[in-house]
C-alpha cells in the first residue's frame, strides 16, 4: 500500500522539466547559484598514460543538486571520484589541479583523506548494504568514528534513517540483515548509511540504475528533500532523471566539460552544438 | 526510440508546411475574390477551411504526442512547442480569410466605395508577410524572420490610415455605412495577417535560438 501511495505522489510531482519549473517558481531562490562549496580548478586525471579528464574547472554550489551526463567513458564518474579522493586507491593514476572544499584543497597530498570521506559520502551505482543489520549498516559510520554510547548511536540511526525515508518501513524489525530488503530499500539504507556521518556532501554514481521506476521515484523525491541539508553532485545515464532532479548540470564528453549551467537551460537551450546532439539524442 | 524521434519530427515539420501551403493559398484567394469581385472563389476560401481546421487538430495531437512519448528537450523541444504556436496561428490566418472572403461576397453585390483606400497595396502586403514567414519557417531563417517582425508597422500603419479614411467615408456617405463598416474590417483582418505572420516569425526566432522575442519589439532588430 506504501508503495501505490508513493506512485500517486510521484506521478503528481513528477512533471520533468514543467514540474521542475513549477518547484522553482514558487522557490525562486532555487535558480540562485548560492556559495560555492566545490571549487574544481583545471583538473585533470590520467590512468597510467590514458587521460581520463581534461582541465575541468566546475563550481558545485551548496545546497544544490549537480547532475553530471555523458556518454559511458566520458569521465563523468572519474570525475565524481576525485571529489573525495576514491581514485586513490586504484594503482597508477595521477591527479592534477585543485579541489577546494570548503576553500581547503583536498586534492593535495596532505590533505586528510578520511575526514575528505567524512564530508563527502558517496552512494554506488548497485546497493551495497554491509552483510550486517539494518542497525549496524547505519551505525557502522558513527562508531568507527568514536561514538559508543548505544542512546546516542539508536539517535543516529533513527534520524539517518527517516532523512533516507526508510525508517516507516524498518523500524519495526532493526534486526533484520540489509541484504533482506529490496532494492530501492537497500539503497536507501546505504543512503542513511552515507548520511549517520554527517557528511557536507553526497556523490551519488547513478544511484537508480538499478531500481525500478516506483524505487527510482522513491530516491529523486529523497534527493529532492535532502537538497535543503546536503550538497549533491549526481552522475546519471538517465536525462530525464538529471532534468528533474538537478539546479544545475555539467556535460562531459572524451574526458573534457563541454558545458555546464542551470539544468533548465541546458536542456532547453544548450550553448554548445556538442550538447544539444548529446540530449537529443543525435550523437555520432 | 531517439530515432523515431527524429522521423516523427519530419513528419511533423512536413505536414506543418503542408498546412502553411494551404493557409497562404486561402489568403490569396480571398484577397484576389474582393479584389476581382470573384464570387466563386470566395465560395472555395470558405469551403476549404474545414480541410485546415482538421489540420490543426492533427497537428496538435501529434505534438501533444511527442512531448507524452518522447519528453523531447533542447531544439526538438522548442520545434514541438513552436509548432504548436504556428500551428494555431496558421489556422487564425485561414479564419482571417474566411472572414475577408464572407465580406467579399457582402461587398460583390453593393456600389464601389471610392474612400481613398489602396486595398490593393494592403493586402500585397499582408500577403508577402504570410508567404515570407512561411518561407521563413521552411528554411529556419530567423534572421528572415526578424525582418518580417520589423515590416509588421507599415502594415498597422496603412490599418490606421484606413480606420481615417473610412471614418470620413461614413460621415459623408450615411446611406454606405454598412459597406464600409465591412470593409474596414476587411482592412482590419489584412492587419491581423500581418500579426499572425508576425507571430510565426516570433516562434522561429525561439525556435532557432532558444530565446523569446515576444513583447520585446527592440529585439527585432
Amino acid at each position: 500500500m506504501a508503495n501505490a501511495g508513493a506512485t500517486q505522489d510521484t506521478g503528481a510531482s513528477r512533471f520533468d522539466l514543467i514540474g521542475r519549473a513549477g518547484r522553482n517558481a514558487n522557490k525562486p531562490e532555487q535558480h540562485k547559484a548560492g556559495r560555492v562549496k566545490i571549487r574544481v580548478e583545471n583538473l585533470s586525471f590520467h590512468y597510467g598514460k590514458n587521460t581520463a579528464l581534461r582541465n575541468i574547472s566546475l563550481d558545485i554550489f551548496e545546497h544544490r543538486v549537480t547532475a553530471l551526463i555523458g556518454p559511458s567513458g566520458c569521465g563523468k564518474s572519474t570525475f565524481l571520484r576525485c571529489l573525495n579522493r576514491m581514485n586513490d586507491i586504484i594503482e597508477d593514476t595521477r591527479m592534477e589541479g585543485r579541489i577546494l572544499l570548503d576553500g581547503q584543497d583536498v586534492a593535495s597530498p596532505a590533505a586528510d583523506v578520511v575526514e575528505l570521506r567524512r564530508k563527502v559520502g558517496m552512494v554506488f551505482q548497485k546497493p551495497n548494504p554491509f552483510p550486517k543489520s539494518i542497525f549496524e549498516n547505519v551505525a557502522y559510520g558513527p562508531r568507527i568514528n568514536g561514538i559508543r554510547n548505544r542512546t546516542e548511536l539508536a539517535g543516529i540511526v533513527e534520524h539517518s534513517l527517516r532523512q533516507a525515508a526508510l525508517w516507516d518501513e524498518v523500524h519495526h524489525d532493526m534486526k533484520k540483515p540489509g541484504t533482506s530488503l529490496s532494492g530501492g530499500q537497500q539503497q536507501r539504507l546505504c543512503i542513511a548509511r552515507a548520511l549517520a556521518v554527517r557528511p557536507d556532501v553526497l556523490l551519488m554514481d547513478e544511484p537508480t540504475s538499478a531500481l525500478d521506476p516506483i524505487a527510482t521515484a522513491k530516491i529523486e523525491e529523497l534527493i529532492d528533500r535532502l537538497e535543503e541539508e546536503y550538497t549533491i553532485v549526481i552522475v546519471t545515464h538517465n536525462m530525464q532523471q538529471a532534468a528533474r532532479v538537478s539546479d544545475f548540470t555539467g556535460f562531459f564528453y572524451l574526458g573534457e566539460l563541454i558545458e555546464e549551467g542551470p539544468t533548465e537551460k541546458l536542456f532547453t537551450a544548450p550553448d554548445r552544438k556538442q550538447t544539444e546532439d548529446y540530449i537529443t539524442g543525435r550523437f555520432g | 526510440m531517439t530515432h523515431l524521434l527524429h522521423d516523427e519530427l519530419q513528419h511533423l515539420k512536413h505536414i506543418l508546411l503542408r498546412m502553411s501551403g494551404m493557409v497562404e493559398h486561402a489568403i490569396n484567394m480571398s484577397v484576389h475574390s474582393l479584389l476581382d469581385n470573384d464570387e466563386s472563389l470566395a465560395r472555395k476560401v470558405i469551403e476549404s477551411d474545414h480541410a485546415i481546421d482538421m489540420l490543426e487538430m492533427e497537428i496538435d495531437e501529434m505534438c501533444l504526442r511527442l512531448l507524452a512519448l518522447h519528453q523531447p528537450v533542447a531544439i526538438d523541444l522548442r520545434f514541438i512547442i513552436a509548432s504548436t504556436k504556428i500551428n494555431t496561428d496558421l489556422e487564425r490566418m485561414g479564419d482571417l480569410a474566411v472572414n475577408i472572403a464572407e465580406r467579399a461576397l457582402y461587398l460583390i453585390h453593393k456600389p464601389q466605395i471610392d474612400a481613398g483606400i489602396d486595398l490593393k497595396r494592403m493586402s500585397d502586403f499582408a500577403q508577402k508577410m504570410a508567404r515570407e514567414s512561411l518561407d521563413a519557417l521552411v528554411q529556419s531563417d530567423s534572421m528572415k524572420a526578424r525582418e518580417i517582425c520589423r515590416s509588421d508597422d507599415l502594415l498597422d500603419d496603412m490599418n490606421r490610415q484606413a480606420l481615417t479614411l473610412l471614418a470620413a467615408y461614413m460621415e459623408n456617405h450615411p446611406e454606405a455605412v454598412k459597406s464600409a463598416v465591412h470593409l474596414l474590417l476587411i482592412t482590419r483582418h489584412l492587419e491581423r495577417i500581418g500579426d499572425m505572420a508576425t507571430n510565426i516569425c516570433e516562434s522561429i526566432v525561439f525556435m532557432t535560438e532558444g530565446r523569446s522575442i515576444k513583447h520585446h519589439a527592440e529585439e527585432y532588430g
